[in-house]
């Protein structure tokens, strides 16, 4: 065997063991993303096939974010793919209204009703889904991927304000979506 | 009053919803924290705000969103990096990564490993598990930063401090008086780490608060000193004697380096063995 076939095995070896322990993590933003578990797993095993390939220009320190931001790469190629083969929706008007409402409306229910029942985990995950793209982006790789708002700046490639006010946004827009759904539950 | 108070009452109520964001999910800093706190403890709307805000932060942080990926995509992805060995992947509690052949790179001798061991080494590699357990520390250290929660049993003696530990944890966490040093000893914590209870014990540099955590060995060992940022936070981790000592301020690191260095002298007097 070449020196250049074992630096070759040491350079798999290594990705592996520094970027498979994230899978998780990658599986869960993908399903988020692509909100359904063939395509997430498709974007999933792409990401790390990218991320062998670039793993050379790798330079650290933190694997889970560089793994995020090649996986937000995949699932958006993705989305452009499919907007060229298909009618386009304009999701950015619909971003772009929700980025200016204003962040609180007061809320429209009592206290009591306001409490949030731990138990709901599927009512929580639906809102999470339910969220626009950028908000739901946002709130996923803090909640779920437990990112640092310098992170996930640098993963979705905003600066940390409009980090900032997306999640106060998330969390505002799941809180009035949670009184609606409350509201609803008999 | 000063007048830096009069400006945190006056803070705009209409602009607190980030900051109030930021305060939940930790990412302001000591002082900044603790103005916000101050305003919202003086501010209903924005108490309330707060409530709502931290309800929905614990509804989602809880509600367990984070999906196992499935093992059928774990053995496709497997399969597709070009390995061909039938090599396990370890369970990723014990993965140690490339920590072994990331200093392996170096011919190390003895000496200078001893050298290597006992200088300060900044790291930028750490173990998942490592790094889980310093952003631990530092959410610990955040949480002791809202109001009550910072002291158990307040004092500047250290002859009050350490007995106030016994029973309460199976470990006797040193505590040292560095008062002439410039380290005030307020007093001790329990607080939990990683699912374990841990010592803390509490410091003050000038208007600056350090906690040192104490406990038995959190995690996996290593021999090496080394002191990162987590969230604006400097973290000096070593370990000693069978215990592990995280130190969290938001001092400068070569303050919080100072503070490690004579608390690691004045357990070891010199003369004594």
């Amino acid at each position: 065997m070449t020196g250049d076939d074992n630096g070759e095995r040491d350079r798999a070896r290594r990705f592996r063991d520094a970027a498979l322990p994230y899978l998780d993590d990658v599986y869960s933003l993908a399903r988020y993303l692509m909100r359904n578990p063939a395509d997430a797993e498709d974007a999933a095993q792409e990401c790390y096939v990218r991320a062998l390939r670039h793993f050379d220009s790798y330079r650290g320190p933190e694997m889970k974010p560089w793994l995020l931001t090649i996986l937000r790469n995949v699932c958006n190629a993705e989305f452009a793919r499919r907007r060229k083969q298909e009618t386009p929706t304009d999701f950015s008007e619909q971003e772009t209204a929700a980025e200016e409402l204003p962040i609180w409306q007061e809320p429209t229910s009592s206290p009591e009703t306001t409490m949030v029942r731990r138990q709901d985990d599927d009512t929580i995950r639906r809102l999470v889904a339910a969220l626009p793209q950028p908000f739901r982006e946002a709130i996923v790789l803090r909640e779920i991927n437990d990112l640092s708002y310098q992170e996930i700046a640098e993963v979705a490639g905003v600066p940390v304000g409009t980090v900032m006010s997306r999640l106060a946004r998330a969390r505002s827009m799941l809180r009035t979506a949670w009184n609606g759904a409350e509201g609803a539950t008999p | 009053m000063n007048s830096r108070d009069s400006e945190i009452l006056t803070m705009n109520c209409s602009d607190s919803e980030i900051l109030l964001n930021a305060l939940i999910d930790g990412e302001l800093d000591a002082g900044h924290a603790r103005d916000v706190e101050k305003h919202v403890a003086a501010c209903p709307t924005c108490a309330a705000k707060l409530t709502e805000f931290r309800e929905m932060h614990d509804a989602v942080s809880g509600a367990g969103l984070k999906m196992a990926a499935p093992a059928h995509l774990r053995s496709r992805i497997e399969k597709a990096l070009p390995l061909p060995s039938a090599r396990v992947v370890a369970p990723r509690k014990f993965l140690q990564p490339s920590r072994r052949s990331f200093f392996g790179g170096f011919a190390v001798g003895t000496a200078l490993s001893a050298a290597l061991a006992a200088s300060l080494v900044l790291t930028v590699v750490g173990t998942d598990q490592q790094q889980t357990i310093a952003n631990e520390v530092v959410s610990a250290h955040i949480r002791s930063l809202q109001a009550g929660h910072l002291i158990d049993v307040e004092t500047s003696d250290q002859h009050t401090v350490k007995p106030w530990f016994n029973g309460k944890l199976d470990v006797a966490p040193p505590v040292v008086d560095l008062t002439a040093q410039g380290f005030r000893l307020l007093g001790g914590r329990l607080d939990y780490i990683d699912g374990e209870s841990v010592a803390s014990v509490v410091y003050q540099r000038r208007k600056h608060i350090i906690n040192l955590f104490v406990a038995q060995r959190l995690g996996a060992s290593h021999a090496s000193t080394r002191i990162e940022a987590i969230q604006g936070y400097n973290v000096r981790h070593w370990s000693e004697a069978g215990l592990d000592f995280w130190a969290v301020s938001d001092i400068a690191p070569d303050e919080l380096n100072e503070f490690g260095q004579m608390m690691v002298a004045a357990l070891h007097p010199a003369g004594s063995s």
